[in-house]
């Protein structure tokens, strides 16, 4: 029965679980956990994230730090706690900004084409022609090292993937038989755009931007450990992690526990796409 | 119908005539294209594939399928308005206001990721001010029209949950919610099974008969059109060769071609024999040939008929044929 076969080998191979896709309810469980955390912060955080105690300085994890303190006597786990409210914030704005941007330049480049498109796509490959980190360090230096900048550089940067991403599905769906049905009811072109095209195409951005937090959220990271972004003593992974770094032979924790904070989150973002693609069947 | 309404003409077509450039070259894809509709009828354009009756209808709406083609001349008065000299607003207001579109195809034509309902609201709100809950109230209305059983609950359904021939019902629906005066349907039951074709056959007529819409029927179906229409206008090559009563066009055609067509249908021969075919293939955009278009496939051609192209002439009262050697009498062998 080789029909039977490939039924299960299918089944096999893709998990759910309550009638949707694991990865799905998987990466929400982990984005809800932290998301939690940041908001009840003041209240779950044992100590104040900023304060230094003097006395007790580069401690191992132990029962009063549960995951040791820093040079200064910073409490570990606090700083992460507090940290995750920057960080969502990061992967949020990092996230939106680029998109909007992007799916209207997009759509308007694969709706109207001609000289709109071409001036579009070739500002598309100047941007892309530049290595991603240092375009960004470089807005950011010119702008003033700081959290503001970097959204502010993670938009002039991080949109022409969303362009070129809604573009190629405008491009499919603009000749599609329901676009002329629409044209003949007499719409006019923002009509059929934004009420017919965009929320035929917007569902490949939409899984896209959840994989891309990840990206944005380890470039914060980045761009803080490189101190442009966050300023300390400001609590922010990426920060942790450049401040660690000195000590990661003698004090292992201080860098360990922000570098497996960021991996968690990461996952829960990467999780969360992989089962919305397979929940709205689209395929990156 | 009534005879007062059908004395009515809603649109008159003169001349119409499209052609495409490109390459430096400009090739006549419609040409002359002239015919009356009157309220209430049904007429119906037949042609095989190629031959300009979709591309009339397009035409007819402005929206022809590249912009490579464009309407060189013509009129098209619809209630005494020239609809091809409208600036591009204008135009707007006709296309789903004064005229609606169903197409062959309704489950690539309706929206996917909208509601048929919000679809025909959307329609309505567009082309009339009304607000949200009334015009909700409207497409219901339609829905209930058009046959579509608990309209109030379907009105939030998706297109992908309707089979093939409710969703055609909700096109027609889309099409018909702005109340316009004529409704083009271009081959809106090819892709459905007979049963259901024939339910929205009846669907078309009822409406013609409940709200005096007049209705283009495009098909290639000559047995649809002796079900459905009124009048017929039979296309070859972007030309109607032949426009009259049903009656006259089918069973006493004039055209070589139109007589070709019908002896072609399977039910003329007897059971057994081979369905019959026009010898030949329809021109191509590029090749058309001099003089009568269809004068390299017809059984009577002379020399005339490849220098000079015959104009659609009145061959009896309400009867017209564009051939220099109308039929007078059936000819039998008309096609081998």
């Amino acid at each position: 029965m080789s029909l039977v076969r490939t039924e299960t080998a299918r089944t096999g191979f893709r998990l759910s679980f309550g009638g949707g896709p694991l990865p799905l309810y998987l990466g929400s469980a982990i984005l809800l956990a932290w998301f939690v955390l940041a908001v009840l912060a003041p209240l779950v955080a044992p100590y104040d994230p900023i304060f230094q105690d003097g006395t007790a300085r580069l401690q191992p994890p132990n029962l009063n730090h549960w995951l040791g303190t820093d040079n200064f006597g910073r409490d570990i786990l606090s700083r992460i706690i507090w940290g995750a409210r920057i960080d969502l914030q990061i992967a949020l704005f990092g996230v939106v900004f680029p998109f909007l941007i992007g799916t209207a330049l997009g759509s308007c480049a694969g709706y109207f084409g001609g000289w709109i498109d071409t001036v579009l796509m070739r500002i598309i490959d100047v941007v892309l022609a530049f290595p991603f980190l240092v375009l960004m360090m470089a807005i950011i230096v010119i702008l003033k090292p700081g959290l503001s900048s970097f959204y502010v550089a993670m938009a002039l940067v991080g949109w022409v993937s969303y362009a070129r991403l809604v573009r190629a599905q405008i491009l499919v769906i603009k000749s599609a038989d329901f676009v002329l049905a629409a044209t003949s009811l007499g719409y006019g072109h923002s009509r059929i755009m934004f009420r017919h095209l965009l929320p035929n195409a917007i569902l490949g951005s939409v899984v896209f931007s959840m994989s891309d937090a990840v990206l944005v959220l380890l470039n914060g990271a980045a761009i803080s450990y490189l101190g442009l972004g966050v300023q300390p003593p400001t609590a922010e992974w990426g920060i942790m992690i450049a401040e660690g770094q000195s000590f990661i032979t003698s004090a292992w924790w201080i860098t360990t526990f922000p570098g497996i904070a960021i991996v968690t989150l990461a996952m829960g973002f990467s999780l969360l796409a992989d089962g919305l693609g397979e929940l709205l069947g689209v395929r990156e | 119908m009534s005879e007062t309404l059908l004395d009515e003409t809603i649109l008159s077509v003169r001349d119409l005539a499209v052609v495409s450039t490109g390459g430096g070259t400009t090739e006549t894809i419609l040409d002359r294209v002239s015919f009356d509709l009157k309220r209430g009828e049904i007429l119906g354009l037949v042609g095989e594939s190629g031959s300009g009756k979709s591309m009339t209808s397009r035409a007819l709406i402005r929206l022809l399928p590249s912009n490579r083609l464009s309407v060189s001349g013509g009129q098209a008065f619809l209630n005494g308005r020239d609809i091809l000299a409208l600036d591009d607003k204008a135009m707007r207001a006709v296309r789903g206001g004064s005229i609606g579109m169903i197409f062959q195809n309704p489950s690539s034509h309706l929206d996917p990721v909208m509601t048929i309902g919000k679809q025909i609201a959307e329609s309505i709100r567009f082309h009339k001010s009304v607000g949200k809950g009334e015009a909700r109230r409207q497409a219901v209305d339609i829905l209930r029209q058009v046959g579509i059983p608990d309209p109030e609950r379907r009105f939030d359904a998706y297109p992908h949950e309707f089979s093939g021939g409710m969703r055609q019902r909700a096109m027609i629906a889309v099409a018909l919610a702005c109340d316009p005066d004529i409704l083009i349907a271009d081959e809106p039951t090819t892709a459905l099974d007979v049963t259901v074709q024939a339910q929205i056959l009846k669907l078309l007529t009822d409406l013609r008969d409940t709200r005096g819409v007049s209705i283009i029927f495009i098909t290639h179906d000559l047995g649809v059109v002796s079900q459905v229409c009124d009048r017929v206008a039979v296309m070859y090559g972007g030309r109607i060769v032949e426009l009259g009563g049903k009656r006259e066009v089918i069973g006493q055609g004039r055209h070589p071609y139109t007589a070709g067509l019908v002896a072609c249908q399977p039910a003329e021969g007897s059971p057994g024999e081979r369905v019959r075919t026009i010898h030949g293939q329809p021109p191509r955009v590029g090749h058309m040939p001099e003089g009568c278009r269809f004068h390299p496939r017809c059984p009577k051609v002379s020399e005339r008929c490849s220098m000079v192209s015959p104009e659609l002439e009145l061959a009896a009262p309400g009867h017209q044929v564009a051939c220099h050697y109308p039929i007078t009498q059936r000819l039998a062998e008309v096609a081998t």
